[in-house]
């Protein structure tokens, strides 16, 4: 068989390759997610239906401590300037722009050249963000230019780099950044209530799952679905278990299996096989339990363990793929 | 609406004054050639507005695309494109023949040269060229006596650098053989011109510069240790921190290969493996841009952190080749340059095709002598530095520059040459609003093999203050595309 048969030999994939297109991946859809995340807290401290205002951001990215180390008081235009615009914060969307684009400079000689333009222009945006851009009637609109700029590095990727390993370990990295921060997004709803347990079922609780669905673009598919019911349990259960959404947890780790699965069926990486079973036990694990389970047993702890089941997942690909010299 | 005032454009060039230089462009001493002509003649049609209007076009893409030098500070990393001329500098086809000719020649006669240096010596004891400025050589390899590398080739890749004076004789400036770099943008700017600038090219019998990629992995396949059928070719970058990464990236990709840096290879008995996905894999070429001395830190410096331990060992047991070879840098000396037309008759039995600039060693006494007594009308250059490093344009420093300069030479003047200051040949650029001459050197750049082939078309350096000889681009200097006429 040659080339022209379509035949092609698969070309080897650094180790340092692999861990850069997983990482590149998990920061671009951080990002994407983190715009998602202030855009919704925005959304609440404008309805005035919050208990904590912008504390809950901080909380369920359990940033605290850093904050205040260089803010006096949680305030919005000082929260936003924090997670968007500040270098000092390795959590900020500037922060994590540019690690993207260290990430994609080094897979340059990987991935096409439409990919790295793309980023490149987007860093570049980021970079040349002033305090003037987060004013409070900006927010909502910047944050809808960034998530863009993410989806269009997914299009771009999805319609441009050759489909073998690099592709398989982007889609990884990507799903396993996703179906964590869903549960962050969940907690943030979590978070905001939090000190006011009679406000569950009312109607600022009702517009606040309305405001997360809307945040993760679900509410249409919801609607959909459920057309006479909002209840919390639905709309957990929609968010972590719906397999037909594709920013669900179940989706998620669906995706991350699919990829790994063919990393080791397709490129005989036997290796693969340690990350799937990480995957697996998660499917298990949240299978295995109803969304009113995991109300009543706690779900701001059933979303931590998910977070770190998904954590030791990342790590068993790090040390089957690149290890430490 | 306000347009270019006069009814009938004036020329770009009216008011271009090139003082007396030759230039590439408008002032060929009467050497006239139709495709140059041509050229000029749809230039002058054009307004400054209209070229700086593509000119800012060029500049965006360039830097979205990030084909970017980066300059980084403690903090962040800042991108910037070298600057980059809209107006080409045009090489006649006879012209590029000579050319052709006197470089391969040069390379030709490096490659013996290097070979002899590393074997049996015989130039040397034939007096040829001084024993001691050879062995005495910082970058003199000892390490690499009695090595036969592949094909007998030790520079791979040579970026030649050629000056033109102002009769419009070439003379070779400089034999770049250790790890020339530039020859991505001679290909991006092609890719640019035929962009921003196509009614420009229209027609035009251009020779193709986009084949450099498939040129450069056929010959490190050339060069892969013998019984090796499909060698696995990698590029050794030191990494995305590297000024010239973006090089690496280009070259890289248009071959085909693995870019890695030092950590992602590792040494086991004497061969050179990958770390990938899948374990060790083999690697049989590796087209290094390190330096020698940072290539390994057992064999050379041991506090490199871009290399890899081992790699020289594989390197003399000829389990891997490294392009260019180890210990190059002797050839490229700018002590032996003054020997190289010697070199040729001894090795070739050929007269040099391309002539030289007249060099004073002051190493010896008597060249010493002349240098101090006449700085002020000489360009005076450290032995070992490439990238316009350490020198003095003695005419262009200051009293107190040329004193302190002396005393550089006085305390150690093994380390320096002098050579006249050139009437360097000039090109137009755009400036602002205006068209003016700037000096400009060519470095076309020849792959070796089992044979020589030079890439038709180069990089045309041009310095970017007026008057000003340096051209280097580490020194703020700039680049056009360089269009070689193929009829």
């Amino acid at each position: 068989m040659t080339p022209a048969d379509g035949r092609f030999a698969v070309t080897p994939l650094l180790s340092r390759y692999a861990e850069n297109m997983v990482w590149l991946a998990r920061y671009m859809e951080r990002i994407e997610n983190l715009a998602r995340l202030i855009d919704v807290n925005e959304t609440f401290v404008r309805l005035r239906t919050v208990v904590n205002g912008w504390r809950c951001i901080i909380d369920i990215n359990t940033d605290a401590e850093n904050y205040l180390a260089r803010h006096a008081e949680i305030e919005g235009a000082e929260v936003a300037s924090f997670y968007i615009l500040e270098r000092d914060n390795p959590n900020s969307i500037l922060s994590m722009a540019l690690a993207a684009r260290e990430n994609a400079r080094a897979l340059r000689p990987l991935i096409p050249m439409e990919m790295w333009t793309q980023l490149n222009v987007f860093t570049n945006f980021i970079r040349s963000l002033t305090s003037s851009d987060i004013s409070a009637n900006q927010i909502s609109l910047l944050c809808a230019r960034i998530k863009e700029a993410c989806q269009t590095h997914a299009g771009i990727t999805e319609g441009t780099l050759y489909r073998d390993q690099a592709w398989l370990f982007h889609q990884i990295g990507k799903h396993l950044e996703r179906g964590d921060q869903v549960t962050r997004l969940i907690d943030i709803k979590y978070q905001a209530l939090l000190p006011n347990p009679e406000a569950i079922g009312t109607e600022i609780d009702l517009s606040q799952w309305t405001a997360v669905l809307r945040s993760a673009a679900g509410y249409h598919a919801f609607r959909r679905l459920v057309p006479n019911d909002i209840s919390p349990a639905a709309v957990i259960g929609f968010l972590l278990k719906s397999r037909g959404f594709p920013r669900s947890l179940a989706t998620s780790l669906r995706q991350a299996h699919h990829a790994a699965h063919l990393l080791r069926s397709d490129y005989r990486l036997r290796g693969a096989g340690r990350v799937l079973e990480r995957i697996e036990n998660l499917q298990a694990v949240l299978n295995g339990i109803t969304t009113d389970e995991i109300i009543i047993t706690g779900l701001h702890e059933f979303l931590d363990g998910i977070q770190g089941e998904l954590a030791a997942a990342h790590n068993v690909l790090a040390e089957v793929f690149w290890p430490a010299a | 609406m306000a347009k270019d005032s006069s009814p009938s454009p004036a020329s770009l060039f009216e008011g271009y004054q090139t003082g007396g230089f030759y230039c590439e462009l408008t002032n060929r001493g009467g050497q006239a050639d139709p495709a140059i002509d041509l050229v000029l003649q749809r230039l002058s049609r054009m307004t400054t507005r209209d070229l700086r209007e593509r000119a800012h076009a060029a500049e965006i893409e360039l830097y979205n695309l990030g084909i970017t030098f980066t300059v980084y500070t403690e903090r962040t990393a800042i991108d910037r494109i070298l600057p980059f001329d809209l107006i080409p500098r045009v090489i006649a086809h006879a012209e590029w023949q000579r050319l052709e000719r006197g470089i391969r020649q040069r390379v030709a006669a490096l490659n013996l040269f290097l070979w002899d240096i590393y074997h049996d010596q015989k130039a040397l004891a034939d007096g040829v060229i001084p024993r001691d400025l050879v062995l005495g050589n910082p970058n003199f390899r000892q390490e690499m006596i009695g090595f036969d590398p592949p094909c007998g080739t030790y520079v791979h890749i040579a970026g030649t650098d050629v000056v033109r004076d102002e009769t419009g004789n070439f003379l070779v400036l400089e034999d770049n053989v250790r790890t020339p770099s530039g020859v991505s943008y001679v290909i991006e700017n092609r890719r640019m011109m035929r962009r921003v600038m196509p009614d420009l090219i229209d027609d035009l019998d251009l020779a193709p510069v986009e084949e450099y990629g498939m040129a450069l992995r056929r010959i490190l396949g050339e060069v892969a240790p013998e019984g090796i059928n499909d060698p696995e070719i990698v590029l050794l970058s030191p990494g995305t921190y590297n000024s010239a990464y973006f090089e690496h990236v280009f070259l890289a990709r248009e071959m085909g290969a693995t870019l890695v840096e030092g950590r992602d290879l590792v040494v086991s008995d004497d061969r050179v493996f990958m770390r990938t996905i899948a374990g060790l894999k083999p690697v049989h070429t590796i087209y290094r841009r390190i330096d020698d001395a940072f290539l390994d830190p057992e064999a050379f410096r041991p506090d490199s952190m871009l290399g890899v331990p081992g790699l020289f060992r594989a390197y003399r047991a000829g389990n891997v080749t490294l392009a260019n070879a180890v210990g190059t840098g002797v050839a490229d000396d700018k002590a032996v340059y003054a020997y190289v037309p010697r070199l040729i008759r001894y090795y070739l039995g050929e007269d040099p095709v391309l002539d030289t600039i007249e060099t004073h060693i002051c190493a010896e006494p008597e060249a010493l002598a002349y240098t101090l007594d006449n700085i002020e009308n000489l360009v005076v250059k450290p032995v070992g530095e490439s990238g316009g490093y350490g020198m003095i344009i003695g005419p262009h420093a200051t009293p107190a520059e040329r004193e302190a300069f002396r005393e550089k030479l006085r305390n150690d003047p093994s380390n320096y040459i002098s050579q006249p200051v050139l009437k360097l040949s000039t090109t137009p650029i755009l400036c602002g609003d205006t068209i003016s001459p700037r000096h400009v050197d060519l470095r076309p750049f020849t792959l070796t093999g089992e044979s020589s082939w030079t890439l038709p078309g180069a990089l045309s350096r041009v310095a970017i203050r007026a008057g000003s000889l340096v051209v280097n681009s580490s020194q703020g200097g700039g680049s056009k595309d360089t269009w070689v006429m193929a009829s």
